[in-house]
């Protein structure tokens, strides 16, 4: 079975997910963090690829990733930086990047070299569903790789039905429209959304905006619990991790 | 005329380019503009409001000139289209116009561009101004101080220029800005500069961009009697002048088409913008399309002595029109785009922008016949680019 699709199943609440960027904040950490915050008690990791023009993210994500290829991280250093990963990380694994690497990887190498290190799913927020499912959703079945799809406050009650029909292990919830590393407001309509989603016949993690215990706390009220990145990536560039981590819990 | 060949599906796609690669964040914005541009480009109101505007405030039709030095000088008839004669100077706000239109139609009434040398950005205030609309323009920190005078042209048309100070600092960067704004104002409209981007936007700019074939026909028919040159011959650098140029042609498979990339400091120097020659497929600014990246897939930073040609990417249109061979590719450097210009300069008067004498460079690199009809799409004027030209003379 799916890591995601077990760790839903053994705990259907307060899940807390941490991104980051591979090779950062030294080009070598990438295990190191992951090993960091599995011992703390993070139920799910998303490893960012560091990409030159990362869309969706805000300036700290963009920033920290320059930095990250600059140190020269690339898909093919991650690939060998989680080699051996599986020997001591048991948590699900989860890739995200943008298109354009992994189309410049090749798809069949990046789902095979998902498949061989233990990557259970990936988030391309640029791979538009459609194409996804027309030319790449075999490809990723037969691998064992879930594509996980995001949704956000502007998604049409149409377009939702399509993505979660087409949805693997849990919805990425958006909570806003803004990209990463913004203040999460609360408002009626937001929760009114989060509720819709969160009634779909597939858990949802909800992300962008969760900075501290608080909004941590009050996603999870609304999901199976939340993702925090931009606030950790603060916290990996200030020496404060580990702290950061046990602030949350 | 059919134009399937080389037609947009509805999808999108140009052969296997275009589609739109955007985030999920962007989906609602991107599918509300796809589904009005063509209801309203093709309604009466539109078309109406449109040709007034054109004539009127642009100035168009712009002239199509047979210059008799140039055709002797390459042993040809060379005709220029002179959209270096429009309001702003450059053929950049036969799309603005269209786009402000759009957005007036739609109710938006915030407007965000993005601009490399700052010419978009000046065509996007300019129209702003015109229809009382805000206007956010993002540029490159290393450009706002590259481009000082088109920075002021922009504030005092009261748009409001904000540093993209991510990446590079260059037109890239400043798209990427634009598009985050975008994703958090969903109710503002995005005005991009080129046939660039996710569908809808590089077939919506290419149709507003058309007037200049649409012209370029209606002119020859009544200098030659025959709609139809032996060569149209335009810069490339998102490809907004080109498509125009080309578009009425695209079927007419007797007309040669030539588009112009710059090299910067030749194509291996690793200083160029050359997309098409050196570059390969990839995905930038929601687009599939031929790319400069590095071997890890990460967007290189191109170079042009040209602001307005050194993207690293290139409109989906022209990357099928290359695939499929149905238009030319030529690449021309600094040093022959500025001899190009001085040459126009002094044997016809008129003295280009530094984009469209890559593609008067290009003069030089075909062989025409006596009775060959060739027209050059000059899509702007040279007064932004005469710091660069004063140093080129003071060096002679």
């Amino acid at each position: 079975m799916n890591r995601i699709d077990q760790l839903f199943q053994n705990k259907g609440k307060d899940i807390l997910s941490i991104y980051f960027p591979a090779g950062y904040p030294n080009l070598n950490d990438t295990v190191p963090n992951l090993q960091l915050l599995q011992d703390k008690g993070v139920d799910l990791v998303e490893i960012g690829i560091p990409f030159s023009d990362p869309l969706a993210d805000g300036p700290v994500i963009q920033i920290a990733a320059k930095q990250s290829l600059d140190q020269g991280m690339s898909l093919k250093l991650l690939f060998e930086q989680l080699k051996d990963v599986r020997r001591s990380i048991t948590m699900p694994l989860i890739l995200m990047g943008y298109w354009n690497v992994v189309f410049k990887y090749g798809v069949d190498a990046f789902l095979l070299d998902c498949q061989n290190c233990g990557i259970d799913g990936v988030i391309l927020p640029d791979l538009p569903l459609e194409e996804y499912e027309e030319e790449f959703k075999a490809k990723f079945e037969s691998h064992g790789v879930y594509n996980i799809l995001l949704v956000t406050p502007q998604t049409t009650k149409q377009r939702l039905a399509k993505i979660e029909k087409a949805a693997k292990g849990f919805l990425y919830m958006v909570s806003s429209s803004a990209t990463t590393g913004g203040a999460l407001e609360q408002s009626t309509e937001r929760e009114d959304y989060f509720k819709k989603v969160a009634s779909l016949d597939i858990p949802s993690l909800i992300g962008f905006g969760i900075h501290d215990k608080a909004s941590f706390q009050h996603a999870s009220g609304f999901s199976n619990g939340a993702i925090i990145g931009t606030a950790f990536i603060k916290a990996l560039a200030g020496g404060t991790a580990s702290e950061f981590v046990d602030s949350l819990l | 005329m059919s134009k399937n060949k080389y037609a947009v599906n509805e999808r999108g796609y140009y052969g296997r380019f275009g589609g739109a690669y955007i985030p999920e964040l962007l989906r609602a914005n991107v599918d509300e503009l796809r589904e009005n541009y063509l209801k309203i480009i093709n309604s009466e109101q539109f078309k109406k409001d449109y040709k007034r505007l054109l004539d009127n405030y642009v100035g168009r039709p712009t002239p199509l000139t047979k210059v008799g030095n140039l055709s002797k000088r390459y042993g040809t008839n060379i005709y220029l289209k002179r959209e270096d004669l429009t309001h702003t100077g450059a053929h950049k706000i036969n799309n603005t116009i269209g786009q402000i239109l759009i957005a007036k139609y739609m109710g938006k009434n915030r407007i965000i561009a993005e601009t490399g040398a700052g010419q978009h950005g000046v065509a996007t205030a300019t129209v702003c101004a015109l229809f009382g609309l805000e206007c956010i323009v993002y540029m490159g920190a290393l450009d706002i101080e590259r481009q000082a005078p088109n920075v002021a042209r922009m504030k005092m048309l009261g748009a409001k220029v904000v540093p993209a100070i991510s990446g590079n600092q260059t037109l890239k960067d400043a798209t990427n800005e634009a598009i985050r704004d975008w994703i958090a104002n969903p109710n503002s409209f995005y005005l991009i500069g080129s046939v660039v981007g996710p569908h809808p936007y590089p077939d919506m700019v290419t149709r507003l961009q058309s007037i200049i074939s649409k012209e370029i026909r209606e002119q020859l028919t009544i200098e030659t009697g025959n709609p139809n040159p032996d060569y149209v011959i335009a810069c490339v650098g998102g490809g907004s002048n080109a498509a125009g140029a080309f578009y009425h042609y695209l079927d007419e498979e007797d007309v040669k088409l030539v588009a112009v990339e710059a090299s910067g400091l030749g194509v291996n120097s690793g200083e160029t913008a050359a997309t098409i020659t050196i570059g390969d497929v990839g995905f930038i600014h929601g687009s599939k399309t031929m790319l400069m990246q590095d071997e890890d897939g990460q967007i290189t930073e191109p170079y042009s002595i040209s602001a307005g040609l050194d993207y690293p990417g290139v409109g989906p249109l022209h990357a099928h029109l290359a695939e499929t061979g149905r238009a030319q590719f030529l690449s021309v450097t600094d040093q022959e785009a500025l001899d190009a210009a001085m040459i126009l300069a002094q044997s016809e008067g008129i003295i280009p922008a530094l984009e469209s004498a890559h593609a008067l460079a290009a003069l030089e690199q075909i062989r025409f016949d006596k009775d060959d009809v060739v027209v050059v799409n000059l899509s702007g004027r040279g007064d932004k680019d005469m710091e660069t030209y004063m140093k080129e003379i003071n060096n002679l």
